[in-house]
């Protein structure tokens, strides 16, 4: 038995050593905001945070995790950024089919909480662990600016 | 998509049938319910017709076409609500449950979300439902107080009297309206007065989907639920040689092993990562069989083949044959487009709940009809029986267009009585997709001494994907789909002979691809008519203008791109810009490319230049939105992406070897909208059809290199 504390709340949970943040959050507590896309650290659709680092929940295992604090997407309008950075993709109409979207919005917080004026470049950087596989990077960069500027 | 197949006034019968004869039947029933009847249930919701629901709730509006992230949800809604005299924020959306006397797409004969058709063929038969219930509603509101209809006024679901200050809101009148007649003559708004078409309105979905609350078939959740992974035989035909059942068995939280015939297994958990563990600790073998050493090239080497003999005719016109035998110049060539993966970031997957004497389905699907099918096949159940729960889909692109995953899933648990999800895993996504065709095309013409085209001859081989899915549209040997494109081109030609081979692959599944017929024949078009313009020494636009004569709205969008990309303006070393005209789904597009070529041959893609004119527009912003996906989507393909296969099996398994265009390598995307109120185009796959000929005409531009095999960035070596 092992506590997590996702989103300020905490979970005891009981699951085996090697079992991914992924499917805990999914298939044991039904935060199914986190979504599976690839497993293999490809895609970014599974990006939590794990204390302020943005982290691929599929290669996060349980015995990876301490006492850092885990947030989801569920979470993040609780962070002032997360908050913005919500809004500016609602203002900036990115989503599409919104599947890659959770994942987006967790690398973004990651990067504006790190860096609060990126550049497209450091943007670049910064998201391109996450694949959109309806093409909304346009959005996206555009969405990032708009919150840097909130 | 099925253009070819039925005439313009079978798709206003389609129509009339929608708006009058399922307005009545649906009518019926509730003005035929007694006083007793609802007094003791309350007031029954107003369903005037298959779109629309009005209750005490609010108003609810059946969205026949499925959300795939195209924003067919916003669309329909906008329509609907236009006539409806109602604001977005008005409305909810509901999936339309599985119904073909309903929700059949006139246009596709299925209840299905495909070939850009949804805006098209909803123009028409979801305005006037709406406005059907507007004029249903008002009546009733006249009839009330006794005055003329035409007196009264609506405005966000208010009907007012001006003359006597009385007002009634929908929820108020719907269970007067119900006994109205169905109008017979509706008179739609004119484009001038519409106050929501043509706005920027805001997507109906998207709130839940940038904070976690959104639910994708694959965050069902139901009471007692388990969670089961699969595996398929790696080679089509294959047949399970060996497994480790009790190794699987003593894996921690593993609850069962499901077999259907010799060719799928899948573990039951108590959640993915046990399913996914024991589906390992089973260490599966497999017997190849028949296609047990299919690869590639053996499939392209029959393709090869079969397109040496002439196939079935599909256009000839002016013996294009002797116009090249006389020509001053003569080109012919070779163009191959590779089998590519759907892969939406949704993985495939389905809930299923079967019981004895009934079953639910939980899933994203762009065919709910063939889906309940699926599993009354499998399971025995009548198909009523089966219920369906169409989810939002993450992704789509052609693949949930298939039912396959389905079918397995219920064979698999069909003797299972608690709730099960089955989640394929990437790798099962990726190797067991229902692939692109490959296209082998055969390409010839000729120009006169002027440079003028004057015969060309095109033969498409390939896979007939309707053969399979939709056998009734195959007629006579002719795929339309197939040939979507290369038969008609935009361009002044009347020499012109086209042919199409059926050659199915072995080994491999085929099925419909974002783009679909027109993304590899424009690829192929657009490459040979800038081969054509290389040959003749002209300018590619300039030579692409001459042929418009006939075509104003195709110049008018060539005209647009050449303008804003700067067509002529001098570039640097190592740049090149490469056009790709088309007309398709409806819609002209225009589009025009600049990349950059690196010394190690890497290709920089800088900027993209859309001109589109898609007829009247319902949303520009999503107009917006598909132009800018689709051509991710389309170049990601032309860039990176094939499907090979060594001993039967795909190689490709997940992300990092079928590569997906990523943030750091989109090019700027710029789009011009051309307005007008022509009848309304497809938006969702015209762009991703004009990516691949613009960018092998960018490449050829920078390096005078003529690539005609996809993808581009392999065939540069980069
Ligand atoms: S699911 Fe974790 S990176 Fe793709
Ligand atoms: S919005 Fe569909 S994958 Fe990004």
């Amino acid at each position: 038995m092992k506590t997590l504390v996702i989103n300020g709340v905490s979970h005891q949970v009981e699951a085996p050593d090697d079992m991914p943040l992924l499917w805990v959050l999914r298939d044991i507590l039904g935060m199914t905001g986190t979504k599976y896309g690839c497993g293999i650290a490809q895609c970014g659709a599974c990006t939590v945070h794990l204390g302020d680092e943005a982290v691929r929940a599929c290669q996060t295992t349980m015995d990876m995790i301490d006492s850092q604090p885990i947030t989801t997407i569920e979470g993040a309008a609780a962070n002032s950024i997360g908050a913005k950075v919500q809004a500016a993709w609602l203002e900036k109409e990115v989503v599409q089919c919104g599947y890659c979207q959770s994942g987006q919005i967790m690398s973004a917080i990651a990067l504006l909480s790190s860096n609060p004026k990126p550049s497209d470049a450091e943007i670049d950087d910064a998201m391109a662990g996450n694949i959109c596989r309806c093409g909304t990077y346009v959005r996206i960069r555009e969405a990032i600016h708009a919150a840097a500027s909130a | 998509m099925i253009k070819n197949l039925h005439s313009r006034r079978g798709f206003l019968k389609g129509t009339a049938l929608a708006t009058g004869g399922i307005l009545l039947s649906l009518q019926l029933p509730d003005a035929g319910r007694t006083r007793a009847a609802l007094a003791a249930s309350g007031p029954s919701p107003f369903v005037p017709n298959a779109f629309v629901k009005i209750d005490d709730q609010g108003v609810t509006l059946i969205m026949p076409h499925t959300e795939v992230g195209q924003g067919i949800y916003t669309s329909s809604a906008m329509m609907m609500a236009e006539e409806l005299e109602l604001d977005l924020d008005q409305v909810k959306v509901e999936a339309a449950p599985p119904d073909m006397s309903k929700y059949m797409d006139p246009n596709l004969y299925d209840q299905a979300t495909g070939g850009s058709m949804s805006t098209r063929s909803d123009w028409m038969r979801l305005r006037q439902a709406a406005a059907a219930a507007r004029i249903m509603m008002v009546s009733a509101a006249a009839a009330r107080w006794k005055v003329d209809p035409s007196t009264l006024k609506v405005e966000r679901g208010i009907i007012r009297n001006p003359a006597a200050s009385q007002q009634l809101t929908y929820a108020e009148i719907a269970p007067d309206a119900a006994t109205q007649p169905v109008p017979k003559d509706i008179k739609l708004k004119a484009p001038s007065q519409f106050r929501l078409i043509g706005t920027r309105a805001k997507r109906v979905d998207t709130a839940a989907k940038v904070n976690g609350s959104v639910l994708y078939g694959i965050d069902i959740r139901q009471p007692g639920m388990k969670i089961a992974t699969l595996a398929l035989a790696p080679v089509k035909g294959g047949k399970v040689a060996s497994m480790d059942e009790a190794a699987c068995r003593a894996t921690p939280g593993v609850l069962d092993i499901v077999k259907s015939g010799d060719d799928a297994v899948a573990v039951i958990g108590e959640h993915m990562w046990a399913a996914k563990q024991g589906l390992e600790a089973l260490a599966l073998t497999w017997d190849n069989g028949v296609n047990g050493k299919v690869t590639l090239d053996t499939i392209v080497a029959k393709m090869d083949e079969a397109s040496k003999t002439q196939g079935v005719v599909i256009r000839n016109d002016k013996n294009a044959q002797a116009a090249i035998d006389k020509a001053a110049t003569k080109l012919s060539a070779v163009y191959q487009s590779p089998f590519l993966s759907h892969s939406p970031l949704e993985p495939l997957n389905c809930t299923l709940h079967i019981r004895a004497d009934g079953a639910e389905l939980w899933v994203g699907t762009q065919v709910p009809v063939r889906a309940q099918k699926a599993v009354a096949d499998a399971t025995g159940l009548a198909p009523e029986k089966v219920v369906v729960h169409n989810q939002l889909m993450g992704g789509a692109f052609g693949r949930r267009l298939d039912i396959d995953s389905i079918e397995i899933a219920a064979k698999l648990l069909k003797d299972i009585r608690y709730p099960v999800k089955m989640v394929w895993t990437r790798e099962q996504d990726m190797t067991h997709d229902y692939y692109r065709p490959y296209y082998y095309d055969r390409v010839a013409a000729g120009l006169d001494a002027s440079g003028k085209l004057v015969g060309r001859t095109h033969r498409v081989t390939g896979s007939s994907i309707y053969a399979r899915w939709a056998a009734a549209a195959f007629k006579n040997g002719i795929d339309p789909d197939a040939v979507d494109g290369a038969a008609e081109t935009p361009y002044d030609e009347d020499a012109v002979f086209t042919d199409y081979v059926r050659q199915e692959p072995d080994g491999m599944n085929t099925s419909w691809w974002r783009g679909v017929g027109p993304t590899h024949n424009v690829f192929v078009i657009e490459s040979f008519v800038d081969e054509m313009a290389a040959a003749s020494k002209q300018d590619p636009l300039e030579f692409r203008r001459k042929m418009l004569s006939r075509n104003p709205r195709a110049l008018a969008v060539l005209n647009l791109a050449a303008e804003k990309a700067g067509w002529g303006q001098k570039l640097a070393a190592g740049h090149g810009r490469g056009i790709s005209l088309q007309f398709a789904f409806g819609s002209y597009l225009a589009h025009i490319l600049e990349i950059e070529v690196g010394k190690d041959n890497m290709i920089r893609l800088l900027r993209s230049v859309i001109a589109v004119d898609c007829g009247i527009t319902i949303n520009p912003d999503t107009v917006l939105a598909q132009m800018q996906g689709g051509m991710i989507f389309g170049l990601s393909a032309a860039m990176f992406n094939r499907i090979t296969l060594t001993d039967g099996a795909v190689d490709q398994t997940n992300f990092d070897t079928y590569r997906v265009m990523r943030i750091n390598e989109v090019p700027k995307i710029e789009v011009y909208q051309i307005h007008n109120n022509e009848a309304p185009g497809g938006v969702g796959e015209a762009a991703t059809a004009a990516a691949a000929g613009a960018l092998a005409n960018a490449i050829f531009a920078a390096t005078g290199n003529r690539i005609r095999s996809l993808p581009l960035a392999d065939a540069l070596g980069a």
